[in-house]
């Protein structure tokens, strides 16, 4: 890397967090101002454009790509309408042992005067949460699931090509047809689209005054610039920041700073989960690089150095902390920025290119936090894309991940989507599959499957509470055979859903009509046209996500009592209850004996893959078409984040042998140790689930360096990843370390500040995960071979 | 249908032939070479392993053995050898795999039903199965209803021999088998005898007849420090192995020790116990000694 991104990339990677209240002063004194003047959509959009008006704007020394969410770098905003406003949040934030986010005692008491004191019973968490009903708030306690609406607005966003074709004035002529077109004799919803439309209208008037004040910033700056070259590129991004957004990019500098407005423009709106991806970013700015080549304006290392700034302003913008079970269960927080490479272009052919390649050369030439990327290999994708993505693999930063585009595509035709939307879509989070710029995919909180069996196993009651928070499904030393107590923790398994899609379904409309994000919408299709916010189903395609946890472990203990107390009867349900009851103590030999004899998950034997198929199957049927406001919109999908850690917590021991409070089965892994017969058994375990029905599922394997050693390693890895996806995988992800390393890193945090490892959808540092997603991976079983 | 002792399977083996495959490690080799990564593997008969590193002391392996083979002791549960006939039951009751039975009696359906599991990752990566021990051509039959049986499936197959065979079942089994990894531990057949137990003649007479009659052959040459990494040593197989028509590779195999601590298991002597890695160079140089006879030759499998 050269000097210019040495000097960025040191600043990003030092740089405290820190919190920022300017955003909640200006949102608050607006507020103050103006509530009751305007439509909600209207004052979203007044705020929107004040925050743009008056934030401070920051560019930094050495810069080429500009703008910030907060008025430095790593600088966070709260977002208090939303929540946040407890004193108590500040400081906790500021002093807890993991990362940190710095701010100033002066800071906590401003905050505490100004902010706190309006947005009690005003944010949405006190709206929303004040109307919970008592058995939601029972299971929620209980860790039967997570509720995403509780911290943040809905998201998980990534956007198409829309907006290297257009700019902001674009959008205000199609603003202005739609509102041409309302129609007050027969819509009876045409007012509120007309409130909708010009909240619209006003983001992107706001949109381009933050430019504005960028281009003016950098126009000042350059008369005080002694430096003739700084001038320079002070001058030119002046000069970009006049272009983009207002108008569409005609060039790569153009391009990516483009992105970045809308990006921005994006997180400081509001607080969405997952914030706000680029998508298939190499193939948006293939065409601007391949014509910037050909009038030789740009070459291949200026084009590398205009990614790398991208790079680090993506870096420079962590997630706004969390709180309550999310802030304990997250150490450090990434925005999960994702981008997507390679996969196929909307007329189905290859969309890897060269572009391609050089962002994956900056990737891995950084080693940041964020952006992360993900290869997206279709059959159509050349072998050399997937080896040269291999290669970055195996320096075992866990990025990037890999998915299977065509398995992506058709999760989303099988929803309905046309096959062009599917292919322009992808993965954005962890492993969610979207149509990009098309689709408002929202998820909902994780559920924990394993916590649902162990209900059924105390007949609705939580053996660590000793509260009834489920349904009485029968005392399970009742059960005769497998059956019974397996349609028992069906029963228990829909109750827990639909309690939950109840609140969830409460919760969106309460954020359509309070929280609509108007900036979002004119970037996402079909909003302008529908004159609907992207949260009131304005969007091309609207769907609702539960992500299940914990298939490894209840496959695990459904096999352990299936085999040994209904089959074999060589357990009985009281001792293994009362084993399970006392976790394991004084009780090894059985613990060892189900743990070490009994067919597990991950290990291609169909006695334990059938029953992941049945799990798999009751929880696509108990969640599937399930009604949002929208329609029939539910669906599954696979996957835990971190949250397999905070579920592991509230969990006692379970029949696998596992202890309690330990860590659930991640992803869709199988659980930690219990895949003994190598990567292709995993594999072929795991292409038993039938993945086209989620929304996505997500495979953790770690390999040790060796294995992946010479270019044979490189093959066999590749050979690996392409048959699991011609067996229909969706997504495989890779640490490749091994555990002296590890356990060096946690003796001496020190020397590895800067080791990258795979948490879930994404990397983190080793040295800033709390322990127990330490032991977590140092846990997964650690491929070998000769 | 035949039966054969098995000792182990190795899945996702790269290392043993062209791309992804299902090693089988068949039990039983006449030969016991100092540097054995799989000493367990020599005998021919099943046995079971005892570690009592991992022994919860709950005694199952007491009730379980038929023959009352074994005593407590405070160190452990250990089997008096001349009372067990190493039928595995203390084993399979073992909850905490203590007890491991190593080797164990397997029709050739129940194998190929494993090496079934990966055919889609030999499609994909031109692997298959290799068959490798002990020696494999110690249960001639049975081998050769598992390479009949890949050949029904189309799976690609090696056979990993010390060539320590009779030439009839060699050359028996090159008519149904793809590929041939073959040992070439030493040319001297003093040393060889003294390093492995067993005369070369037969082996090098093996190898000349096994690609005389047309078989593919890549050569495997384990690399051992201070044994046979003498440059005469390697010219003179280099000039044995430049007359072989068939040959289509050499892959010298530098020593690792991994298979050390097999031995404190199995409570053998390890007969090399300050033995290094060659280094890097070594191997190098190696490789350049015998790629001076116009062979194609790989440093690893």
């Amino acid at each position: 890397m050269n000097d210019r991104i040495a000097r960025l990339r040191k600043e990003s990677f030092e740089t405290h967090p820190s919190i920022s209240i300017e955003r909640a002063l200006l949102v608050t004194e607006f507020y103050q101002e103006n509530a009751g003047k305007y439509s909600t959509p209207v004052m979203r959009a007044l705020n929107f454009k004040n925050l743009c008006e008056k934030k401070t704007i920051y560019i930094g020394p050495d810069e080429l790509i500009v703008g910030e969410r907060g008025p430095a770098p790593k600088a966070v905003s709260t977002f208090p309408e939303l929540n946040f406003n407890y004193r108590e949040d500040l400081e906790i934030l500021n002093s807890r042992n993991m990362t940190s986010y710095s701010v100033s005692p002066e800071d906590i008491d401003l905050y505490a005067e100004k902010v706190i004191p309006y947005w009690r019973g005003r944010s949405m968490r006190d709206k929303a949460f004040a109307q919970i009903p008592a058995k939601w708030k029972a299971l929620y306690e209980a860790g039967l699931f997570t509720e995403f609406m509780e911290q943040r607005a809905p998201g998980h966003t990534a956007l198409d090509g829309t907006i290297y074709r257009k700019g902001m004035l674009d959008f205000k002529r199609e603003i202005a047809e739609s509102k041409a077109k309302l129609d007050y004799l027969n819509d009876p919803h045409a007012t509120e689209k007309f409130e909708e439309l010009t909240a619209m209208d006003i983001s992107c008037d706001a949109a381009i005054l933050f430019a504005e004040r960028h281009a003016d910033l950098a126009e000042k700056m350059a008369t005080e610039e002694k430096d003739p070259k700084r001038k320079a590129e002070l001058l030119k991004i002046a000069s970009v920041c006049r272009w983009v957004p207002a108008h569409a990019p005609r060039n790569f500098w153009e391009a990516l700073q483009m992105y970045w407005f809308v990006h921005l423009g994006t997180i400081t709106e509001l607080n969405g989960w997952d914030a706000m991806s680029p998508g298939h970013l190499d193939q948006h700015l293939a065409p601007f690089y391949e014509k910037d080549l050909a009038e030789g304006t740009l070459d291949r290392e200026g084009a590398r150095e205009l990614l790398s700034c991208f790079w680090i302003k993506v870096n420079n913008t962590p997630a706004p902390p969390k709180v309550g079970v999310t802030a304990a269960e997250s150490g450090t927080y990434n925005d999960f920025t994702q981008i997507n490479l390679g996969g196929l272009k909307a007329d189905g052919t290859d969309g890897s290119s060269e572009v391609s390649t050089l962002i994956l050369e900056v990737l891995d030439e950084l080693q940041l936090l964020q952006p992360q990327v993900s290869v997206q290999i279709s059959a159509k994708t050349p072998d050399a894309f997937l080896k040269f993505a291999a290669k970055v693999i195996r320096r075992g930063s866990g990025y990037p991940s890999v998915f299977n585009a065509d398995m992506v595509i058709a999760e989303q035709i099988r929803v309905g989507k046309t096959p062009e939307d599917a292919r322009e879509g992808g993965t954005s989070g962890c492993v969610e599959t979207g149509a990009f710029g098309k689709e408002a995919y929202i998820l909902h909180g994780y559920l924990n499957v394993p916590k649902i069996l162990e209900l059924t196993l105390n007949n609705g009651v939580d053996p660590l509470t000793g509260k009834k928070v489920g349904l009485e499904t029968g005392d399970p030393e009742g059960f005769t055979t497998f059956d019974e107590l397996y349609s028992a923790f069906e029963k228990q398994l829909r109750y827990v859903v639909e309690t939950k899609i109840e609140t969830d379904n409460y919760l969106q409309r309460m954020f359509a009509t309070y929280a609509p994000a108007p900036f979002l919408s004119v970037v996402i299709n079909d909003c302008i046209k529908n004159g609907k916010d992207y949260y009131d189903g304005g969007a091309r395609y609207n769907s609702d996500y539960i992500q299940c946890c914990g298939i490894g472990t209840i496959t695990d203990s459904l096999a352990v009592l299936k085999k040994h107390v209904f089959e074999d009867n060589t357990i009985t349900m009281r001792t293994l209850l009362d084993a399970l009851r006392k976790n394991w103590e004084g009780e090894e030999p059985l613990r060892q004996f189900v743990w070490n004899k009994t067919p597990f998950f991950g290990n291609d034997d169909d006695y334990a893959d059938s029953i992941m198929q049945r799990v798999y199957d009751s929880l696509f049927r108990t969640i599937e078409g399930q009604h949002s406001p929208k329609g029939p919109t539910y669906h599954l999908n696979m996957l835990s984040t971190t949250c397999h850690v905070y579920f592991g917590k509230k969990l006692g021991a379970t029949p696998n042998g596992r202890f309690a409070f330990l860590p659930e089965s991640d992803g869709t892994s199988p659980s930690h140790g219990a895949d003994r017969h190598g990567p292709t058994a995993v594999v072929k375990s795991l292409a038993k689930m039938d993945q086209v029905k989620s929304g996505g599922t997500l495979l953790n394997q770690r390999f040790l360096p060796s294995v992946l050693a010479g270019e044979s390693g490189i093959d066999a890895l590749c050979q690996l990843i392409r048959t699991y996806f011609r067996l229909g995988g969706h997504h495989m992800q890779f640490n490749v370390v091994d555990s002296d390393t590890l356990r060096d890193a946690q003796k001496h945090p020190e020397n590895y500040r800067d080791l990258l490892v795979r948490v879930a959808g994404y990397s983190d540092y080793f040295v800033d995960l709390d322990q127990y997603h330490q032991e977590e991976i140092i846990a997964r079983t650690a491929q070998e071979s000769f | 249908m035949k039966s054969g002792i098995v000792f182990d399977f190795k899945k996702y083996s790269i290392h043993d032939g062209p791309g992804i495959r299902t090693t089988v490690f068949l039990k039983g080799c006449p030969l016991s070479c100092w540097w054995c990564h799989n000493p367990e593997s020599i005998s021919p008969q099943p046995a079971v392993l005892y570690r009592p590193e991992r022994c919860i002391g709950c005694g199952a392996c007491l009730k379980a053995c038929p023959c009352g083979a074994i005593a407590a002791t405070p160190e452990g549960f250990f089997a008096d050898p001349s009372r067990c006939t190493g039928c595995g039951a203390c084993a399979d009751s073992c909850p905490s795999t203590a007890r491991e039975r190593v080797g164990r009696l397997m029709t050739s359906e129940e194998v190929l039903t494993v090496i079934r599991k990966d055919i889609p990752f030999y499609d994909e990566s031109g692997g298959g199965a290799t068959f490798s021990g002990g020696e494999p051509l110690l249960q001639p039959e049975f081998l050769w209803e598992l390479l009949e049986g890949c050949r029904k499936s189309q799976i690609h197959t090696a056979v990993d021999t010390t060539g320590f065979a009779h030439t009839a079942v060699l050359l028996e089994t090159a008519r149904l088998t793809d590929l041939f990894l073959y040992d070439i531990k030493h040319m001297d057949p003093g040393k060889h005898k003294l390093y492995t137990g067993v005369d070369n003649t037969l082996i090098l007479e093996n190898l000349k007849a096994l690609t005389d009659s047309g078989a593919r052959v890549a050569i495997r040459i384990p690399l051992i420090p201070g044994i046979n990494d003498d440059e005469e040593n390697l010219r003179q197989t280099g000039r044995f192995v430049a007359a072989l028509k068939g040959v289509v590779s050499v892959h010298l195999l530098p020593y690792h020790a991994a298979g050390r601590n097999k031995y404190a298991k199995w409570k053998i002597a390890y007969r090399l116990p300050e033995t290094l890695p060659p280094s890097a160079e070594a191997q190098e140089a190696a490789a350049e000694n015998l790629k001076s006879f116009g062979l194609n030759v790989l440093i690893g499998g």
